[in-house]
C-alpha cells in the first residue's frame, strides 16, 4: 500500500514538474464555492460566478480589506480540498453540522435556513416517516438534506444526486416523488420555468439550519476576522442590500 | 493512513460490490444476447442486412459511455411522450437505466469481437458441415458458432472486465456500486484516499478473478472440444 | 440532423478543443510511460520486472472513474506528505487538468506497456546484435533498428487505446475540467433539454473518433511503408 502511494507520488510529481510545479500560497485569501447552487452561487453564461455567496463573499473580503480569489470545486469535494489547501475557505451555503466540525471550524452564521420538501402541486404528500415511506425521494449527495433523508426516513427510497440541478431535473421527469432541500433553493426553482408545476409541502422539517463559511481547522485568527466582517456588513447594511438583491425577506 | 476507517467502511464498499457484479452479470448476459443477432446480420451475405448494424455499432463504439448514460438517463426524460409511455415505469428507474445503456454499450463490442471470430472460422469446416447435408441453420448453431465462442472467448475476457469498469459510471446517476457507495462514504467522512483505495482494491479483486476464470474457461473449452485422438501413439 | 444549440454551440466547441488538448496531452504521457513500463517488463532486474508488472496489472484493473477520482481527491494528499521530508510546508496545486492528465496517462501507459511489450518482443533479437557487430553502440542500435519497427508494430494498438482514451475523456467532467461533457451539462442545466445536449455531444464524439480512426489509418500506412503490403 505504501509502495502504491509512494509511486503515485513520484508519477504525480513527474507530471507537475511538466506542468510548471507547484503553486505557492500567496497573501490573497482563495475562496471555495460550487457554482451550481443558485440563487447562492452559479455560474452565468459568461463563465461568471454568481450569487449570494459569491457577493457576500466579495463584500466580507472588502470589509477585511483583502484581495480575493474564487476558486470553483464540485461540492462532493468541497471539504477534502479546503484540507488539502486548494483554497482558504468554503462560501458555499454550507451548514454547520457535528460531522463537519469534526473536520473544518466555522464562522458565526451569514444566514439561515431551512429544510423543506418540493412535491408536484397536485399531489398529497405526508411528510412523515411513514409518509414517505416507499416514496422516491432525491437530495443532493454529502449535505445536510442528504444526512436528514437518510436519518429520519430510513424506509423511504432515498437517492443522493451530484448536484442539486440533477435531483430537479429528475423531480421534473417524475423519477421523483418529492425533494428535501435548502428552502431558499427551493423557493428559487419553484419560481422557475421548469418548477411552475410544483410547490413546497408541509412545514419545513428542519429549522435554524445555519449557514457559516468553513475554514481549515487551527485558524482562529481567520475564524475571528471573518466574524468580524460579517458583523460589520450586517451593520453597515451591505448585507441587507445584497439580501435586496435575491429575496425580498431579510434570510439573515 | 486511517486503516480503521478502510476497515470499517467494508461491509458498506462490499454491500455496493454485489451491486457491481449484479450490473455486469445482468448487462453482460442481455449484451451476448443482443450481440448474437447483430454479428450475424454482419456477416451475412446480403449487403443491406450487413450495413443495418453499421450504425448502431458506429454510434455506440464510437461516443463515450458517459454520454450514453445521460442520453438513455436525462435524456429520454426530456420528452412527455416517453414519459407517458408504458416504457416509463422502466425508464424511470435508474437502475434500469444503467442496465440499458451498459447493455448497449458491450453488445456493440462483443458483436464486433463475434464477427471477427466467425470470419476466422475455417471455411473449409463450413463447406464439409453443408456437404454433410446440415442446413445453414443447423450449420451455424452446431458449427460455427461453436467454434467462433471458443475463439472469441480471450477477447470477450478484456470486454467483460472493461465493462466491470465501465460499471463505476453508475455512480453517476445515482446508484450505489461499489464507486457509489465509496463516493457516499466519502461525503461523510472526507477521507477520499482510504476509501477510494479500499474500492481500488476491491475492483482489483474482481477484475483478477475475471480473468482467473475466463483463462479456466478457455483451457476447459479447448480440452473438451478438441479431445485427443485416441488409439494413436 | 443539427439540433438547435440555443446559442450554446461556441461553449461546445471550447470544450471540444479542452477534449482534444487532454486527449493528446494524456497520449503522450501514456506513451512515455508505456515505454519505461515495457522496459522495466523486460529488463534483467527482477524488482523492475515487478514494478512493472504491478503498474500495468492495478491500472487495468481500477475503474478509470476511480483512478480518475483517487488521483484528484487523494493526489495532494500524498503529494505534501511526500514533500515534507524535504522542507516544503506549502501547498502543492494539482489542478484538474494536470488531475486529469495524470489519471489517463497513468491508464494509457498501463495498457501501453502490454503494447510496447508485445512490439518489442516480436522483433528478432538478431538485429539488435547485428547492429552491434556492425559497430553501433546500444542507443544507436536501439534508436536505428528497434525503434522504427517497434513504432510500426506498436501503432495499431495505440491507435485503439488512443480511441478509448478520447471517449474517457469524458470522465475527467466529474472532477470539473470545462471539457466537452462538462460544457455538455452547463448546457443542460440552462436549458433543461438534456436529449438534445447529450446527443449533441455524442455527435461530436463520434466525429472526433472518426477523424482518429482515418489520422491512424494514413499513420499506419506510413509507419509500414517500404514494408510490403501485408
Amino acid at each position: 500500500m505504501h509502495k502504491l502511494s509512494t509511486f503515485f507520488a513520484a508519477v504525480v510529481a513527474a507530471g507537475l514538474l511538466v506542468a510548471g510545479g507547484p503553486a505557492k500560497a500567496a497573501d490573497p485569501l482563495r475562496i471555495g464555492t460550487e457554482g451550481a447552487y443558485p440563487p447562492f452561487n452559479l455560474v452565468d453564461a459568461n463563465g461568471e460566478l454568481q450569487g449570494f455567496d459569491v457577493d457576500i463573499a466579495k463584500a466580507l473580503c472588502a470589509a477585511m480589506e483583502v484581495e480575493c480569489t474564487f476558486v470553483k470545486q464540485d461540492w462532493d469535494g468541497i471539504i477534502p480540498a479546503l484540507l488539502a489547501g486548494k483554497y482558504d475557505a468554503i462560501v458555499a451555503s454550507m451548514s454547520i453540522t457535528e460531522e463537519r466540525r469534526q473536520a473544518v471550524d466555522f464562522t458565526e452564521r451569514y444566514y439561515t435556513n431551512k429544510l423543506r420538501f418540493i412535491a408536484r402541486k397536485d399531489m398529497q404528500l405526508d411528510i412523515s416517516a411513514a409518509g414517505l415511506a416507499g416514496l422516491d425521494v432525491g437530495a443532493q449527495r454529502a449535505t445536510i438534506s442528504g444526512s436528514f433523508l437518510e436519518e429520519h426516513y430510513p424506509d423511504a427510497n432515498v437517492r443522493l444526486y451530484d448536484t442539486q440541478e440533477n435531483a430537479y431535473l429528475d423531480l421534473a421527469a417524475g423519477r421523483l416523488d418529492a425533494v428535501l432541500g435548502d428552502a431558499l433553493v427551493n423557493y428559487e426553482w419553484l419560481n422557475s420555468e421548469a418548477g411552475a408545476d410544483f410547490a413546497f409541502k408541509g412545514a419545513p422539517v428542519f429549522e435554524g439550519d445555519l449557514i457559516a463559511i468553513a475554514l481549515r481547522k487551527g485558524n482562529p485568527d481567520l475564524v475571528e476576522r471573518f466574524n468580524a466582517a460579517i458583523r460589520q456588513i450586517r451593520a453597515d447594511g451591505t448585507y441587507q442590500e445584497i439580501n435586496a438583491r435575491y429575496f425580498p425577506f431579510d434570510i439573515y | 493512513m486511517d486503516l480503521r476507517l478502510m476497515v470499517d467502511s467494508l461491509p458498506q464498499l462490499l454491500l455496493g460490490m454485489l451491486a457491481t457484479l449484479e450490473l455486469v452479470a445482468l448487462s453482460g448476459a442481455l449484451g451476448v444476447v443482443l450481440a448474437v443477432p447483430v454479428a450475424l446480420a454482419r456477416v451475412s451475405p446480403r449487403a443491406w442486412v450487413r450495413a443495418a448494424p453499421l450504425g448502431y455499432i458506429f454510434f455506440l463504439r464510437g461516443t463515450p459511455l458517459l454520454v450514453q448514460i445521460f442520453l438513455v438517463y436525462y435524456g429520454l426524460g426530456q420528452f412527455e411522450t416517453v414519459r407517458e409511455s408504458v416504457l416509463w415505469p422502466v425508464l424511470r428507474e435508474a437502475y434500469w437505466c444503467a442496465i440499458i445503456a451498459f447493455t448497449l454499450n458491450t453488445s456493440a463490442y462483443t458483436a464486433e469481437i463475434l464477427r471477427g471470430a466467425i470470419q476466422a472460422v475455417p471455411p473449409g469446416e463450413v463447406e464439409a458441415a453443408r456437404a454433410l447435408g446440415m442446413s445453414h441453420a443447423l450449420t451455424l448453431r452446431r458449427v460455427v458458432l461453436p467454434r467462433a465462442v471458443r475463439m472469441a472467448l480471450p477477447a470477450y475476457g478484456n470486454e467483460v472486465i472493461l465493462m466491470v469498469k465501465g460499471s463505476a459510471l453508475a455512480s453517476t446517476i445515482t446508484l450505489l456500486d461499489l464507486t457509489g457507495m465509496a463516493r457516499t462514504i466519502i461525503a461523510k467522512t472526507y477521507k477520499p484516499l482510504e476509501i477510494f483505495l479500499a474500492a481500488g482494491l476491491l475492483y482489483l479483486l474482481i477484475t483478477l478473478v475475471i480473468t482467473r476464470l475466463i483463462r479456466r474457461a478457455e483451457t476447459h473449452l479447448s480440452t473438451t472440444a478438441n479431445p485427443r485422438p485416441k488409439g494413436r501413439p | 440532423m443539427v439540433p438547435d444549440l440555443h446559442g450554446f454551440g461556441p461553449v461546445l466547441l471550447e470544450g471540444t478543443l479542452m477534449t482534444v488538448r487532454l486527449a493528446v496531452a494524456s497520449c503522450a504521457v501514456g506513451i512515455v510511460l508505456g515505454l519505461l513500463g515495457a522496459a522495466a517488463k523486460l529488463s534483467g532486474s527482477p524488482v523492475l520486472r515487478a514494478l512493472g508488472g504491478a503498474y500495468s496489472t492495478v491500472l487495468r484493473g481500477i475503474p478509470e472513474l476511480l483512478v480518475v477520482l483517487m488521483i484528484y481527491f487523494g493526489a495532494s494528499t500524498v503529494l505534501m506528505a511526500a514533500a515534507r521530508p524535504f522542507g516544503y510546508a506549502g501547498y502543492i496545486e494539482l489542478s484538474p487538468f494536470v488531475a486529469g492528465v495524470t489519471a489517463l496517462g497513468l491508464t494509457f501507459g498501463a495498457y501501453a506497456t502490454e503494447v510496447f511489450r508485445g512490439a518489442l518482443q516480436a522483433i528478432p533479437p538478431g538485429q539488435s546484435e547485428a547492429a552491434r557487430a556492425l559497430g553501433m553502440g546500444r542507443v544507436l542500435a536501439f534508436r536505428r533498428v528497434t525503434l522504427p519497427q517497434v513504432w510500426r508494430l506498436a501503432l495499431p494498438g495505440l491507435g485503439n487505446l488512443f480511441m478509448v482514451l478520447l471517449k474517457d475523456t469524458a470522465l475527467i467532467s466529474v472532477i470539473g475540467l470545462e471539457e466537452l461533457m462538462r460544457m455538455t451539462a452547463f448546457a443542460v442545466g440552462r436549458t433543461k433539454e438534456p436529449f438534445t445536449f447529450y446527443l449533441a455531444a455524442a455527435l461530436i464524439y463520434l466525429v472526433l473518433t472518426a477523424l482518429t480512426t482515418l489520422a491512424l489509418s494514413a499513420m499506419e500506412r506510413r509507419a509500414a511503408r517500404g514494408h510490403g503490403r501485408r
